[in-house]
């Protein structure tokens, strides 16, 4: 039984006939190619698949496809604005001064968490930004350069909308 | 792994989706916020043959208040309940304990009735039903039933509802006048499954005394356990720290038989339910006292 569904990721439309199973987080990878969306766990602890579902950070990995028909998905590949360096999300530029990744392989979850967090919040103290983290899983950094990654990037956004 | 392969529906009415239920009945399952049922289907513990997902059934999700309480939709986002002004107000101690609720991430998902109807142990939301006294509407194709949640939550992950029945809406009555609340859990990180949890409310008499305690846990058994021993030795008591603390002894000792696994021991549920008792007892004494 295959579904017709259509829906924007990262403001580009698409439409595909998918199998009511496929995961979103399969979808997006493997039938879009947006492979930034990564899995770890699928059973929503890792936090590696997070992207916004009409804005708002969900596991891709406990959505359906089907379940995401007629809504708007951003995933990690609509940070940036483009491939240069100055093209890059001031979170994404937080991650890089600070050095907020390794292997990078639960980055994206972060950054698709934390950048809904900062819109709410966008002064937070460290021990905000730390509960803010709790729902993604770090296997490298322990965490502290994560944290200093995040508070550069909230003062980049901070500075940049004056 | 992957979920095995199933029929998909998406009906936009409680009506279409009843009938879909009892059409299937135990071949079918409803999907609600799904951040329970898919990582069982993702792991095949799982292999519903039909899956009904509710998320179009718009009449499900709202917050209302009534006269003597709340009115919450079985399909109302986590996160909606987290932020209503109208939780906060007429239910202080269910806004209170939302924010333990796994993370930020899963409660954009995460229901309120799904959670209830899910009955893990380690949750938080069946805890505060029992605690507070709601009311189940629970429909079918055969009609409509109301259960109190202590009388909702049988087992282990099993509840009162039948396979072709859903839960559509919940009622939370307010708590009496001069009643304090209060609720902890201890977890090695927020928003971990809890080691234990509890939840108290304290209701006091004009002379100060203790007209009612009620205390339920989480994580010591396969359901929301009450601490029906440590409440009655509450009842018509000062509340002195003492008399807290007594009773958070006896409600760990006596009230609860909590097993060990590979997140806690039975010792140190044991002792955690002492410890979260006297926390919850005193905070929600401290707020009945401001009332």
């Amino acid at each position: 039984m295959d579904f017709p569904i259509t829906l924007t990721v990262n403001s580009m439309s698409y439409t595909r006939s998918v199998e009511p199973r496929l995961l979103l987080s399969d979808f997006l990878r493997h039938e879009l190619g947006l492979t930034g969306t990564h899995v770890g766990c699928e059973h929503g602890v890792c936090g590696a698949c997070t992207v916004l579902l009409d804005g708002a950070p969900v596991r891709s990995c406990l959505l359906f496809a089907v379940q995401a028909n007629g809504r708007q998905v951003t995933t990690v590949e609509g940070l940036a604005t483009g491939p240069q360096p100055e093209q890059m999300h001031p979170l994404q530029t937080g991650f890089w001064e600070a050095h907020g990744l390794q292997c990078g392989y639960c980055t994206p979850g972060i950054l698709m968490s934390i950048v809904p967090f900062l819109a709410e919040n966008p002064d937070p103290s460290e021990a905000e930004i730390r509960e803010a983290l709790s729902g993604n899983l770090c296997r490298c950094t322990g965490y502290q350069k994560i944290v200093e990654a995040v508070q550069v990037g909230a003062r980049l956004m901070r500075e940049q909308s004056g | 792994m992957k979920p095995a392969a199933f029929d998909y529906f998406a009906p936009k009415s409680v009506e279409e989706a009843l009938s879909l239920l009892a059409e299937h009945g135990y071949d079918a399952k409803p999907l609600a916020g799904g951040q329970s049922l898919v990582p069982t289907m993702n792991f095949r513990l799982a292999q519903p043959a039909v899956l009904v997902d509710l998320n179009g059934i718009d009449d499900l999700f709202f917050v209302r208040e009534t006269s003597d309480g709340l009115r919450i939709g079985a399909m109302t986002r986590q996160h909606t309940v987290e932020r209503s002004p109208l939780v906060q107000r007429r239910a202080p101690l269910i806004h209170e304990t939302m924010p333990y609720i796994a993370h930020p991430q899963i409660r954009n998902r995460g229901t309120f009735g799904g959670s209830l109807a899910h009955a893990d142990p380690a949750s938080e939301l069946p805890v505060l039903a029992v605690i507070l006294n709601a009311r189940m509407r629970v429909q079918s194709s055969r009609g409509e039933r109301w259960v109190d949640a202590k009388d909702f939550y049988l087992g282990l992950f099993a509840t009162d509802l039948q396979p072709d029945e859903l839960l559509v809406e919940i009622a939370i009555p307010d708590l009496p006048a001069h009643s304090g609340w209060a609720f902890d859990e201890v977890a090695r990180r927020h928003g971990d499954y809890a080691m234990a949890g509890a939840a108290a409310t304290v209701t006091l008499a004009e002379d100060g005394s203790i007209a009612a305690a009620r205390l339920v846990y989480l994580s010591v058994g396969d359901y929301p356990t009450e601490a029906v021993r440590a409440e009655t030795a509450l009842a018509g008591e000062q509340p002195t720290p003492a008399a807290i603390r007594a009773a958070a002894e006896t409600a760990a000792a006596q009230d609860i038989d909590p097993s060990g696994d590979i997140h806690a021991s039975a010792g140190y549920r044991r002792h955690l339910a002492k410890v979260l008792a006297e926390r919850v007892l005193s905070r929600a004494v401290e707020r009945a006292k401001e009332k």
